[in-house]
């Protein structure tokens, strides 16, 4: 399996070269109306992000956000394929045009936005990354850690914040790069690590798949902003728009008190000037983005708002466990905010 | 001039030419039209193409590799770091299958019934398994069976075996260490000039000399000469458990131990195989010459079968070289930073030159193909039959 992924990673990036990069930038609104489906990018399985259940059917907060993109779209949140992608293709699928749109728990920085032909849009989700270690090893900081062996995943910024902080603190760290958290998970399990490090999302739920749980703690340093967010390809800004504004549509639903039960009460009796523009009763808001003026509505029937999906897939009540935290919204102490529907 | 009936359309030769001049602008003008459309493309998307990511700083740790890695290295020292921690485990391996593999191969065919047994299961089993689960269970078979780190297997307080891996002293030259050296290689290739020069005498003249005694005499002086001018050239390091881990030595990584292995023990199933075949070739008539010779089973081996054997394995041996070498890539699920883990993996994540990196690692496996198939190639040459 893994080696099909990985050969599969690699073949498809070869398969580049070979054919040369597909043409597609402008219009992809046009493309996806055509092609009848949002073909969207995800994580090939994070519980809570984006991962199928035993039917097949994709849940998480990242794949949700596909289906309110498609919600926008064609009223309908099921006209979705979904891509599942290892960290080395995800980038590459969406500049050759294989994707519309990748939203795999993908950090936003500088250098993915600006030097591989595409856009982060929105952040999703707030994340950072920190360390997990033993309980009985008596660490109470990251900063303890000198000369201890790191067990870390290939291919995400965690590698290189990892890089990052051993530099800065001069903490001498052995690192033990694994592919993926199948083989990190256990070598760190057996001993082969004192710290297994990635983002604290990621680490909750690898705890949970310890042998035993308990003896493990997360420790209180966040070293790194990790912004995850999707993104589409640069210079689409139509399709950047309906995408960020996808996102955006379930934080301003979750400040309004805007659910996925009560939009069509709100959308009869509300009175509120800004959710009539956002619903479409007295504005057309979507044309501006060649949408229908329901689209909102739409996304919200479909999904919910911001709140009912982080519960839902990755929140208190969910084996995932996460506190909303930075992901509040802002009026609540957190980072989530949303531009003004005008 | 040849005279001719047939129109120059109809002429062979013409049209074998134009169905290949044909054919070749085919090729070069799709090359020409996928990478042309490519750096339009990139361009277009704003995404710089070019070597230049080489030399920025990559800024990502690496585990481990024979030659020190500075934490600012380049992305392009870190390719280095892969090819060479990809020649580590594909050199160990092998040598480990190759040694393995021509044991068990003459064992499946020697006379004693236990021997072919047990080198018949090893090599129906290994071969019907595939190699990434071989990999993972020697990593987590070893990993589970060391010691944690506090309960290292210690041998004398100079060795240390734990989960971490096995730690060596290192050693570490002192200044007299050149002089030492110099003294120590001019003995070793006056060993060798006296080597070549018995030979040569005993081939024309037959008169034997005493290699053996002289050559260790003259080493054995060249070493008490070269201590008592220069003293001792090195130091060792011991390493010494500080915290975390053990600090100073030289440690060989658990997964570097894993890999060679599970490559070496597998890829030797395969070798068994085309030894038995090399030793099947053989003729009955050459054995049972040989035995009636009163040679020894050993020097049968030896002198009479496996020179024609090898005739025989040396083709299909290169094969298996190759696949050391390829297969070597499944270090990335076990956490071993060779190549593709480092430069097709991690470098590639990080900067996104996704046909960079890829393109640098297909040439990089192409050219060491095609090193060890000249070589086994050069080999072959000098094992086949020399006909006079």
């Amino acid at each position: 399996m893994k080696k099909q992924r990985q050969l599969a990673s690699i073949g498809m990036a070869a398969a580049l070269v070979l054919l040369g990069w597909a043409t597609a930038s402008a219009g992809t609104l046009d493309q996806v109306k055509q092609n009848g489906k949002v073909r969207c990018g995800v994580n090939t399985g994070q519980p809570g992000f984006s991962a199928p259940n035993e039917k097949g059917e994709w849940h998480g907060i990242d794949s949700d956000l596909c289906k309110a993109v498609a919600a926008a779209v064609f009223g309908d949140p099921n006209k979705v394929e979904f891509k599942p992608l290892s960290s080395e293709q995800r980038f590459t699928a969406l500049q050759t045009g294989e994707i519309d749109m990748l939203s795999r728990n993908s950090t936003w920085t500088l250098s993915r936005d600006t030097q591989l032909g595409l856009d982060f849009v929105a952040v999703n989700y707030y994340d950072g990354q920190g360390f997990m270690v033993r309980k009985n090893s008596g660490v109470k900081s990251a900063l303890e850690l000198k000369g201890a062996s790191v067990c870390v995943q290939q291919g995400t910024t965690t590698e290189k914040n990892l890089g990052d902080f051993n530099t800065q603190h001069q903490l001498n760290f052995k690192v033990v790069t694994f592919k993926d958290s199948a083989e990190a998970r256990p070598a760190y399990d057996e001993g082969r690590c004192d710290a297994y490090t990635t983002d604290a999302s990621g680490l909750a739920g690898e705890r949970t798949a310890l042998k035993s749980p308990e003896d493990h703690v997360i420790l209180p340093e966040i070293i790194s902003k990790e912004p995850l967010g999707p993104a589409v390809r640069h210079g689409d800004n139509q399709w950047a728009d309906i995408v960020r504004w996808a996102h955006y549509v379930t934080v301003i639903a979750e400040e309004k008190g805007i659910t996925q039960g009560n939009v069509d009460d709100v959308k009869k009796s509300s009175q509120d000037p800004e959710v009539q523009r956002l619903l479409g009763v007295t504005d057309k808001m979507g044309e501006g983005m060649g949408l229908s003026k329901d689209w909102a509505y739409n996304i919200i029937k479909a999904v919910g708002n911001y709140g009912e999906i982080f519960e839902r897939n990755i929140g208190t009540s969910t084996p995932i466990r996460l506190d909303r935290g930075l992901n509040a919204l802002w009026n609540k102490g957190g980072l989530q905010y949303a531009p003004p529907v005008r | 001039m040849e005279m001719t009936l047939t129109r120059w359309w109809n002429n062979k030769r013409f049209r074998h030419l134009l169905i290949q001049v044909i054919l070749v602008g085919f090729i070069l003008a799709g090359f020409f039209f996928f990478s042309t459309n490519t750096i339009v493309n990139l361009r277009r998307l704003g995404v710089p193409v070019g070597l230049d990511f080489l030399s920025n700083v990559a800024g990502f740790p690496v585990a481990t590799s024979l030659i020190p890695i500075p934490v600012d290295a380049s992305n392009g020292y870190l390719l280095l770091v892969g090819i060479i921690n990809t020649f580590t485990v594909s050199i160990i391996s092998v040598v480990i299958a190759t040694v393995v593999g021509f044991i068990v191969g003459i064992a499946r065919l020697s006379p004693n019934p236990l021997f072919t047994l047990l080198a018949t299961t090893y090599v129906e089993s290994l071969r019907n398994i595939p190699l990434l689960l071989f990999i993972v269970f020697w990593y987590f078979g070893v990993l589970a069976s060391l010691p944690a780190l506090r309960q290292s297997l210690s041998f004398g307080d100079v060795l240390f075996l734990n989960q971490r891996g096995l730690f060596l002293p290192r050693p570490i030259a002192l200044p007299g260490s050149t002089g030492f050296l110099l003294i120590m290689a001019i003995a070793i290739l006056g060993v060798i000039a006296l080597a070549v020069w018995v030979r040569r005498r005993q081939a024309l003249t037959g008169r034997l000399f005493p290699f053996w005694s002289t050559a260790g005499g003259t080493l054995l002086g060249a070493l008490v000469l070269a201590l008592l001018v220069f003293g001792r050239p090195l130091h060792l390091e011991y390493p010494q458990l500080q915290g975390f881990n053990f600090q100073g030595g030289f440690v060989i990584l658990p997964e570097l131990l894993a890999l060679c292995a599970a490559l070496g023990l597998y890829h030797a199933a395969y070798i068994a195989e085309n030894v038995r075949s090399g030793f099947l070739s053989i003729g009955k008539g050459q054995w049972e010459a040989a035995t009636s010779l009163g040679l020894r089973r050993g020097a049968i081996l030896r002198l009479i079968a496996i020179p024609q054997a090898m005739r025989v394995i040396v083709p299909p041996l290169s094969n298996q070289f190759l696949n050391v070498v390829k297969n070597s890539t499944l270090a990335v699920a076990i956490g071993y930073p060779e190549m593709v883990s480092i430069f097709a993996g991690t470098v590639l994540n990080q900067t996104g030159r996704a046909i960079e990196c890829i393109f640098i690692t297909m040439l990089f496996y192409l050219i060491v193909s095609l090193v060890i198939t000249s070589f086994t190639n050069w080999y072959n040459r000098r094992v086949q039959v020399v006909e006079r």
